[in-house]
């Protein structure tokens, strides 16, 4: 996908091509590694100059962590109880 | 793998039964995994496909027969009224800038209440979202596998996972600014 500012960029050092409101529309492409390289540039040089975007890349890494550390929902007893019964008659010889 | 089963089913009772008749087919079909995935990616497989099933037996829709699921929804990631209007010099750039989170301390992060606010948006989310989140996120599949999994394109799959965690960021957001001014 070409994102619109792509076109209009006019060359290296002008990140007042992107703006703030479209950074945070592909910043989660970007942690993804799935921008082409010219967006990963263009998204790079803004970080570097706008702290607002930097501390919102920082919220989102921290928002993906936190949720990693959620616990994996749990299967209750009695099921997990019947479903090791059921694996150990699968795995009779 | 219950939270998976709950996005194609009505209740937790059926999906508790989706799960045990998954793991019945993972251990009659063990013999035919051919190992062109992980084991874990295809009882999952096997999960959604069976959860599939079953909620067409129940007459619910498919919650990706679409191809997002959601096409409807065109708000941003951020309230528009966060960022300078169309008549300002830096049009959409911030009015009011994301804080930095370690103006937080992080054992405040760790403790219970930031972990249920995430929970609580989590569970908040659409069940496309909520399934695509789940399954990067807390399960731990990458993007490839995700898209295997509820049989869905590596495009939506995106689109699905930045809407989820744009939500959930800004509930962290507000999260953050309440512990930093308290």
């Amino acid at each position: 996908m070409r994102w619109p500012w792509t076109r209009r960029r006019r060359g290296p050092g002008q990140p007042e091509d992107i703006t703030c409101r479209e950074i945070v529309e592909i910043v989660n492409d970007y942690v993804e590694g799935a921008l082409s390289p010219d967006e990963r540039e263009a998204v790079e040089l803004h970080l570097n100059l706008c702290d607002g975007c930097t501390d919102y890349l920082e919220q989102l890494r921290l928002s993906i962590a936190l949720t990693g550390e959620l616990p994996a929902d749990a299967l209750s007893p009695a099921l997990e109880e019947e479903l090791c019964i059921a694996f150990r008659s699968f795995n009779r010889p | 793998m219950l939270r998976v089963a709950m996005m194609y089913v009505s209740t937790r009772a059926v999906a508790e039964e989706v799960v045990q008749e998954a793991w019945l087919g993972v251990f009659a079909g063990l013999d035919r995994f051919e190992g062109r995935s992980s084991l874990k990616t295809w009882v999952f497989r096997i999960l959604t496909n069976t959860a599939k099933t079953r909620g067409e037996r129940e007459g619910r829709s498919v919650p990706f027969s679409s191809l997002t699921g959601d096409d409807q929804e065109d708000e941003g990631a951020v309230d528009a009224d966060r960022f300078l209007g169309p008549d300002h010099r830096w049009a959409g750039h911030w009015a009011s800038s994301p804080r930095n989170p370690r103006d937080v301390p992080e054992e405040r992060l760790l403790a219970g209440e930031a972990r249920e606010r995430i929970a609580a948006a989590v569970e908040a989310l659409p069940d496309n979202q909520r399934a695509v989140i789940t399954l990067r996120d807390i399960d731990g599949f990458d993007a490839e596998d995700a898209c295997e999994i509820l049989g869905i394109s590596e495009g939506n799959q995106r689109v699905l996972l930045h809407r989820a965690r744009a939500k959930v960021r800004a509930t962290l957001e507000g999260y953050l600014d309440a512990e930093a001014t308290a």
